[in-house]
Formats: structure tokens, C-alpha cells, sequence
């Protein structure tokens, strides 16, 4: 099924769209007709300000992350899940409490368009 | 060990008796295995609280007041039997015999017989609406009594006959108490105590008649009777209540040949054993050292004593001390000691504030370096440190009157370190300091794992405060932080930050942040900071600065369901709904294809919205006229009312009017938790209304009002706040309550949890909303006024704002719905399909999701 495509900078939205400190959803598709769910967060006061992380919750088995709320344990950016709560790194897709690491994608703010690189 | 234990296998208890003492000693009992216990209980009912027994006429009801029931014992696995009253013993063949011919064989036979109230032998006694007050069927009388009698007295100005009194006077009868001594408590208060303590008590209403003998009960004139007082004076009664003090119930052992006392009492050494060995008495029946103890905790240490003799354990009972704090019809009431300075070269100090109506006297021995005794009306705050110096022979400050003196800044306050081990924090459950901290190095890891182990506090709750303390500055010294950072962003509790936002007039969760805060902050202080800027500031919650802090069902106004949809929860104030409004909710619900069900608030929750379906669905309720039910929200979710006046046949106020009130003038109050109402429209409580955060109950007069319900994963009935308020007053004390606890109370604390954890508990609180004991009640008027005043539904200030809609799409992206959310069939309507069920596709188009999923459910139906 799967057809290899090669990655590229893709524009998804408006840097506008994003929500200060908070996530929105966006939709991968590819020419091969792959599509994944994902989650972006914007935190400007943290280093690397823009995430994007898988937006399938692994234990809550829903596409919610990107509904979760944001912030940092240990000086690590992470979402906690909307459903039970369990935190996700931002930066490497890890679950701080149980064993499940979702994916995470290169993401950057490119002449105000949020570019993904899948 | 085991030989030993094969042995007692056999052994046979019998208990005779179940108030709170023979219960207890079946509790204690019934922790080692080996035994097979039998209760008998000339009662219908099974142990209950007898020290609490006149909140049944504040509300509570003989469940409220049971120690145990039918099925504890059974887990217990005691054997027992009600209406069983033992009329025989044969010491030889060591077996009871009762009323009705069962005997019952026993190796071992406990006493727990209790008393009975004494009634002098006064000509007329006998007659009917002469009563006592003693037992629940007692109460019951009582009150059918007290419905056709205008007038009641009581006999007897003891702490049990001013009880009474209270008791009269909570059923609504003009109330006198008739005392032979010259004052009130003579046993436990001297004169002056007496003096201030009988200004208080007519101050309420109730009349005072000391030094009175009364000679004959005769007809009345204007009443059903009169007393006629040895002094040629009369009273005029319709209700006559005896309660000059009690007797021991005896009468087996003085049958069956047990060694008596004098006066009564059956005769127990410290092993509260009688005359034959094999025979214990426990309570208020036994006489230990020639004297009987007509209170609850030395009870509890014979009980403790019995059953660790019968078990071949060391103990030992040798007296108790008879200190006792209550209050008296509002009054406070202390006692310790030698009151009364009988020890020989005793000094006293005595502090009298008559204006305020504060009497306290401490007794100190002649060196000035103990403390004998001490008696303190209207104000009971220091009651005990003064019991801890008592008790523990602590030595006295250099000027000891600092203990009772009104200065709060040079105190001499006993901190909880200078205790030894041994001192007893909880005297009905004969817990020590020692014991707590056992608790505490066995695993206790809070205030209530210390008390639910070592059962302190659970008895009279004189002394909650002070488990408190030991237990946290245990916790404290053992680096065990009394941790009230709400987490790693903040080391301050929800109450600190509500006073730092208020104060510093901090209106984002940046600014708190950067002032005060460390991190990018987390799940946890976010919504806090929320729900306080949204208490203080009332901003419509989803305003930009604020959008990110909230929890998802905030955020999109709804409970998001385990596969990421939501409910959708319309506010039907009171449970009231016009048939008009019922049929929209089914119109929208069927065109959306939502699950309907009826929720236990009297609403009704529509399941199964997607994110981008719960702008159009709130379009269509707002404009029928429906607003948001707040049911995601740390806020009010509904006032449960039943019809009242309106349409019952029992309803004695407008309880709908009041229910409906009430959710409108309160809804979009954000608080620590969710919150719930209840109001009834008599005192059938329909409306479960004592299950509720606030609970309201209609009478004659007015309403009583309940704080602190809850039902739940720890139900608790709400304590009884106040009685008989009207209208206006009822709102105003609800505003305050509810902002003090939007104020105080912890992230995630429900009322219910608040009250046990408000130091001072029910008293503290009456005293901060009904004698502005803070002087906040102004300030916490104008704060709910303003929140009332600037309420907004939430839902439509959303739909109206293209900006914020924006959230409600799926994605940024595409407008594809979400396929992982799929639903199946089941009892006509939808549910979310498991693992199993789902179809592996990758994305459909909602909107034909939507069509087909609509046909498919038409089609079955």
C-alpha cells in the first residue's frame, strides 16, 4: 500500500493560526494518499517554540493531544493528555509515566507559514 | 501460641447490651477471630450515637445516628439478636436466659446494660406526656408529644436536661428547666460559671427555675399541667421531660447475686470483672472504685479493658478522667478537672467578661506549678492546652492567668512538641500522641490516614484540632513537607494564589507566571489560575490570555467522552422544562444523531458531539432559548428541587420558586469544584437535598439550610448550618458560603471534604457567615454580587465570535472529520464502537459519515 515519497517542507497554515500556548490539529497527505493526524503547539516562551507531535493518543486511543494543555515538567516542554492526563515530551515524543513514545516531526515558522517536513 | 489459640477456639462471649460501650467492646472483641460473640439487646435497634442524640431533631435520622448495622456485624461475624431482653443468669451453668425462653451459653459474659433515666418519685409522674430522654423511641415520643403541647419543661439542669431543653426547644415549644440545686451543671461548672452560663441560656429564650423542688404534678389551668414547686409557686406545662440523672441498670446482678454497690452499680475490680470472675461489666452498669461513669470515653477504656482480659492480654482500667467540652444550645461548655477547687490549698484565677459573655477559671495548686482544674463558658478555645497541662502534669508558665487572659500576642500557647508520648489526644478512643506517631511510622501518610488508623477523632471530635496538629508537626519533623504547592510551578496553595490575584490585581496567567511562578506551568496550576481569575475577575473564560489555561471541556464547553466527542448539557434550571423546549432538545437530538439520556441532575445529556458539530448544535439551543449547563465546568451544575407548595400535598414552601432562584443567581460561579444544590419542599427531603453541596429543606417558618452533602465515591450528609431562614436571609448566607469556599478551599476539594478539613469545623464556619467573626462578610457580598452581576452564557458569547469558532474545526488544514470516531448501534441509538468494531479506514468525509451513520439508525428503528 504504502508508496515510498520523498519528505518535503510542507505549508500547512498561517502562522496566524496558531494559538498562543495551545494546540490546533492538521491533516498529513501525501501523494501516495498516506494521511496522519497531527498536533502543533505554539510556546513562544519556551526554546524551540514551535512542536509538532502525533495527535493520537496512544492509551486513551483517540486523536485528542492537540486538545491537551501544554506546559513544562522538569524544564521539559510536554501536553498532557485531554483523557487521562499522562504527559508527552514535545521535544522527543516520550510519555513521562507510561511506556508509549508517539511521533514527532520537524516543524518551522517560515515567512509566517508553518511549515512541516514529511 | 497456636495450642493457646485451638484452646479459646471454644470459647463462647456473650455481650448483654448494645449502646455505644457494648458496641465498642464488640468491636474490640471481634478483632481477634477466635471468639464466637454473641450480642443481645433489649432494643429494637442496633447500637447508635447517644451522645449526638439531639441532632435527630436537627435532621439527622436513626440511620445517621447508627454505630453499626446488621450487615457489619454479619462481615464482623458476631452473632446477634434485637428485642432479646436477658431476664436470667445461671452463674453454675454459666448461660442467659431471655424474655422470650432462648438461653444462650457463654464461657464468658459481659455487662453492658448501661442506665436508665432517673425519675424522682413525684405524685403525677406517671401520666401521659411525662417523658424522658434517653433513647431514640424516648425522641420519637417526644416529638409526637411536642405536636400538641405548647409548653415544655424540663427537670433536671444537668448537662443531659439542658440537652433536653435544646431539644424542646428546637420542636418549637416555649422551654423552662427546673433545677433543685441553687445553679445549672452543678457537676461540672462552679458558681460563677453557673451564673453566666443560666444569662446565656434565658438570653435564647429559655427560662431558668433554680432552687426548685417540685412536689406534685397536678391538671393545669391554662396548660395541660401544673408543677407545684415545694416553695408555693406553680409552673403551668403541657410537657414534662425528667432528666435528674441516671441509674445504673442493674437489676441482673442484683438478682443473680453479683456484688452491688450501695446506692447501685455492679461492683468490677480493674480488670472490670465482678464478683464472679467470669462476668464483666462495662459502663455506665459498673461501679468501679465506688463510682459510676456517666460518660462515653471511660466506657470506651472499660470496653478496651474487658475484652483484652478476656483475650489474655494485659490492661487495666484505673479511672478516667471526667473533663468534657460540649455545647449547650450554642453555648460552649468546658469543664477539667477539679472544677470547683475542692483540693486542699488550691488557688483559682478567674477571668469574667460579662458584655461578651465570657466566664473562664483555671485551679492551680498552691505552688502555682500545676493545673487542678478549670471552667469555661462561652469560649472553649483554650480548652486543650489547659487539658494537656491537666493531664500531663505539665509545669504551669511563670503566671499562669496568661492561659485564660484575652491577649492574644503574649500567650502562652503549648505547642504540640512539649507533649510526651503518653499524653492522650483522643480520650474516647484512649489515643495517645505516641499512638499517632506509630500511625505515622506504620505509613500514614496525612491527617486522615492517622485518623482513620488509630480511630482519633472519630468519637465526640472534640479533639480533631488537635490530631491535626500533632500529626502535621510529626509530618513536619520528619521532613515529611505538609506540601501545599499545588506543583512544581507555584510553591504556593490555591488559596495563596487567589489572595495574590486578588490583592496584586493580576488578571493573566503570564503575569502570574512571571511574578511569582517558575516553568511554562502545567494541567494542574492552569486550570487553578482559571478558575480564580474567572472567580475574581469574572472575564468570559475563553478571552484570548485565558484560552490556553483551560481544561479541554472548558475550553470546547463540554465534557469530551473517552473517543474525543462531547456532551452537550443544556441548563434546565430546577429540573423545570416547558414541553415546547423538551421537543427542541429531541429535534436536535435526533438531527444530529446524538445519544440522549436523562442525567441524575434532572437534565438531559446529549452524547456523541464532535468538536465541529457543537457550534451548529448550540446555535439552534441558543436561539430556542436554552443556555449553557456548565456541566464541564468547576461551577454549578444543578439545583435538584422537588415540585413543593405548588403542587404537593406535604410541600410547605415554594421550593421550585427557591430551586430555580438559586441556579440562576449562581450559575458560572467558578469554584475549587463542581458544586450542587438541593431544595426540598418539606421534610420528606425528596430532593435529597442533604446529599448536596447546599442543601436546602423547607419548614413552617422558613428554610433549613445544609452545607457540605455530598453523594459520591464518600457520601457525607451536609451538617445542619441554620433554621428556620427566610428568603433573604437564606441567599445572603449562601453567597458568603460559597464565596468563602471559592476563597479557601483547595484545587479539587469538593464542600464536603472542605468542611471536615476547616479547622474548627460547623462552629467556625457559623461564626465567619452568621457573627462576621472576620469581618469579610461585606467583602464577599459585594464579590458574588459582582459575578451575579456580570454572568454571561458562555455558549453564546462563543457562537457569536468568528474568532473563537475557529477551534471548533477539526483540522487547520482540511475539513475532513476525524475518522476514528465511529459509532455503532445499540437500544436504537448510538454508541461509541470498541476496538474491535471500528472499520480501518483512514479518513471519510464527515459529512457523508454523518448521512449514512443518520440512514443506517433510521432504518433499524
Amino acid at each position: 500500500m504504502t508508496t515510498t515519497i520523498d519528505k518535503l517542507w510542507r505549508t500547512i497554515c498561517g502562522s496566524a493560526d496558531l494559538v498562543k500556548d495551545s494546540g490546533i490539529s492538521a491533516l498529513l497527505a501525501n501523494e501516495a494518499g498516506n494521511e496522519e493526524q497531527i498536533a502543533i503547539f505554539h510556546l513562544p516562551n519556551s526554546e524551540e517554540k514551535i512542536y509538532a507531535v502525533g495527535n493520537y493518543d496512544p492509551i486513551g486511543k483517540a486523536n485528542v493531544l492537540y486538545r491537551g494543555i501544554v506546559g513544562s515538567i522538569d524544564d521539559e516542554p510536554v501536553v498532557a493528555s485531554p483523557l487521562y492526563k499522562q504527559h508527552f515530551s514535545l521535544k522527543t515524543g516520550q510519555c513521562l509515566q507510561e511506556e508509549h513514545r508517539i511521533a514527532v516531526y520537524p516543524i518551522r515558522i517560515e515567512n509566517e507559514q508553518v511549515q512541516v517536513f514529511y | 501460641m497456636s495450642t493457646d489459640k485451638q484452646l479459646l477456639k471454644k470459647f463462647k462471649v456473650v455481650v448483654v447490651g448494645n449502646g455505644m460501650v457494648g458496641h465498642h467492646f464488640v468491636e474490640e472483641m471481634a478483632q481477634n477471630t477466635d471468639y464466637d460473640i454473641t450480642v443481645l439487646s433489649a432494643e429494637s435497634r442496633l447500637a447508635y450515637d447517644r451522645v449526638h442524640l439531639s441532632e435527630y431533631f436537627g435532621g439527622k435520622t436513626a440511620e445517621d445516628l447508627a454505630m453499626t448495622t446488621p450487615e457489619h456485624y454479619e462481615e464482623l461475624g458476631v452473632n446477634f439478636k434485637t428485642n432479646a431482653k436477658v431476664t436470667a443468669i445461671d452463674k453454675v451453668a454459666k448461660f442467659v436466659s431471655t424474655q422470650s425462653g432462648e438461653t444462650y451459653h457463654y464461657d464468658k459474659l459481659v455487662l453492658a446494660t448501661g442506665s436508665y433515666p432517673f425519675v424522682p418519685p413525684i405524685p403525677g409522674k406517671d401520666q401521659d406526656h411525662c417523658l424522658v430522654y434517653r433513647t431514640i423511641d424516648d425522641l420519637e415520643d417526644i416529638a409526637a408529644s411536642a405536636k400538641v403541647s405548647k409548653v415544655g419543661v424540663v427537670i433536671g439542669g444537668g448537662l443531659l436536661g439542658l440537652e433536653a431543653a435544646n431539644a424542646i426547644k428546637q420542636l418549637g415549644l416555649k422551654t423552662h428547666v427546673v433545677e433543685f440545686a441553687p445553679q445549672l451543671m452543678g457537676v461540672q461548672i462552679d458558681g460563677g460559671g453557673g451564673r453566666l452560663l443560666r444569662q446565656k441560656i434565658e438570653d435564647l429564650g429559655v427560662q431558668v427555675h433554680t432552687s426548685k423542688a417540685t412536689s406534685v404534678i397536678e391538671k393545669g389551668n391554662t396548660s395541660r399541667y401544673k408543677l407545684c414547686f415545694s416553695d408555693d409557686t406553680e409552673l403551668e406545662t403541657d410537657l414534662i421531660l425528667f432528666s435528674a440523672g441516671i441509674r445504673p441498670y442493674d437489676n441482673l446482678a442484683r438478682e443473680f447475686d453479683l456484688a452491688m454497690g450501695e446506692r447501685g452499680g455492679i461492683v468490677v475490680n480493674n480488670q472490670c470483672q465482678t464478683s464472679d470472675a467470669n462476668i464483666y461489666a462495662i459502663g455506665e452498669c459498673a461501679l468501679w472504685n465506688n463510682f459510676i461513669f456517666g460518660l462515653v470515653a471511660p466506657g470506651y477504656a472499660m470496653a478496651k479493658v474487658a475484652a483484652k482480659h478476656i483475650s489474655g492480654e494485659e490492661g487495666e482500667f484505673t479511672g478516667a478522667d471526667m473533663s468534657t467540652k460540649l455545647k449547650l444550645m450554642g453555648v460552649e461548655v468546658g469543664s477539667i478537672g477539679d472544677a470547683h477547687g475542692k483540693t486542699e490549698g488550691s488557688l483559682t484565677y478567674t477571668y469574667e467578661n460579662q458584655p461578651e459573655g465570657v466566664y473562664k477559671k483555671i485551679v492551680v495548686s498552691a505552688d502555682k506549678k500545676a493545673l487542678l482544674g478549670a471552667v469555661l463558658i462561652g469560649d472553649t478555645s483554650e480548652y486543650d492546652t489547659l487539658l494537656q497541662y491537666m493531664l500531663n502534669a505539665i509545669e504551669l508558665p511563670e503566671s499562669p492567668e496568661g492561659l485564660i487572659l484575652p491577649m492574644a500576642a503574649d500567650k502562652p500557647t503549648l505547642g504540640v512538641d512539649a507533649l510526651p508520648d503518653t499524653a492522650t489526644i483522643c480520650s474516647c478512643h484512649n489515643v495517645t500522641k505516641g499512638d499517632i506517631i506509630a500511625a505515622i511510622d506504620c505509613g500514614a501518610v496525612d491527617v486522615g490516614q492517622v485518623k482513620s488508623g488509630t480511630k482519633a477523632g472519630s468519637g465526640c471530635g472534640g479533639c480533631a484540632a488537635l490530631v491535626k496538629s500533632v500529626a502535621d508537626n510529626e509530618f513536619e519533623k520528619r521532613g515529611v513537607e505538609v506540601k501545599k504547592d499545588i506543583c512544581e510551578h507555584f510553591a504556593y496553595s490555591r488559596r495563596e494564589l487567589f489572595d495574590i490575584i486578588s490583592v496584586e490585581k493580576i488578571k493573566t496567567f503570564d503575569e502570574l507566571l512571571s511574578a511569582h511562578g517558575r516553568g511554562l506551568g502545567c494541567e494542574i496550576c492552569k486550570p487553578v489560575a482559571a478558575s480564580v481569575l474567572a472567580s475574581v475577575w469574572n472575564d468570559y473564560i475563553l478571552k484570548k490570555p485565558h484560552l490556553s489555561l483551560q481544561d479541554t471541556n472548558d475550553t470546547y464547553l463540554g465534557n469530551m467522552q473517552k473517543d474525543g466527542t462531547y456532551s452537550v448539557v443544556p441548563r434546565i434550571a430546577g429540573g423545570e422544562i416547558t414541553p415546547d423546549k423538551l421537543i427542541v432538545l429531541g429535534e436536535v437530538a435526533k438531527k444530529y444523531n446524538l445519544y440522549t439520556k436523562i442525567t441524575g441532575g434532572a437534565r438531559v445529556d446529549l452524547f456523541g458531539a464532535r468538536v465541529e458539530q457543537l457550534p451548529p448544535i448550540w446555535k439552534e439551543l441558543v436561539d430556542a432559548g436554552f443556555e449553557t449547563g456548565h456541566a464541564y465546568g468547576k461551577s454549578l451544575r444543578t439545583v435538584k428541587s422537588c415540585v413543593g407548595s405548588t403542587w404537593c400535598r406535604y410541600g410547605v414552601q415554594d421550593s421550585m420558586t427557591m430551586a430555580i432562584d438559586l441556579e440562576h443567581r449562581y450559575k458560572g460561579l467558578r469554584a475549587p469544584h463542581k458544586i450542587k444544590f438541593g431544595v426540598s419542599g418539606c421534610t420528606r427531603e425528596c430532593a435529597e437535598a442533604q446529599g448536596k453541596d447546599i442543601g436546602i429543606i423547607a419548614t413552617e417558618n422558613g428554610w433549613n439550610l445544609f452545607v457540605g452533602g455530598n453523594g459520591g465515591m464518600k457520601p457525607r450528609h451536609g451538617d445542619l448550618f441554620a433554621t428556620d431562614l427566610d428568603d433573604d436571609t437564606l441567599v445572603k448566607y449562601v453567597d458568603r458560603i460559597l464565596m468563602f469556599y471559592v476563597q479557601t478551599g483547595d484545587r479539587l476539594q469538593r464542600t464536603s471534604v472542605w468542611m471536615d478539613n476547616l479547622e474548627g469545623g460547623l462552629a467556625y464556619l457559623q461564626d465567619v457567615i452568621m457573627k462576621d467573626s472576620l469581618g469579610i462578610n461585606d467583602v464577599l457580598e459585594a464579590q458574588m454580587e459582582a459575578i451575579v452581576g456580570t454572568y454571561q452564557c458562555e455558549w453564546k458569547t462563543t457562537i457569536e465570535d468568528p474568532e473563537a469558532l475557529k477551534r471548533f474545526q477539526p483540522f487547520v488544514n482540511s475539513d475532513k472529520g476525524d475518522s476514528n470516531i465511529q459509532f455503532v448501534t445499540e437500544r436504537e441509538q448510538i454508541r461509541p464502537a470498541r476496538g474491535a468494531e471500528k472499520i480501518a479506514v483512514t479518513l471519510i468525509d464527515t459529512m457523508e459519515n454523518e448521512i449514512e451513520t443518520a440512514d443506517a439508525v433510521a432504518e433499524e428503528a
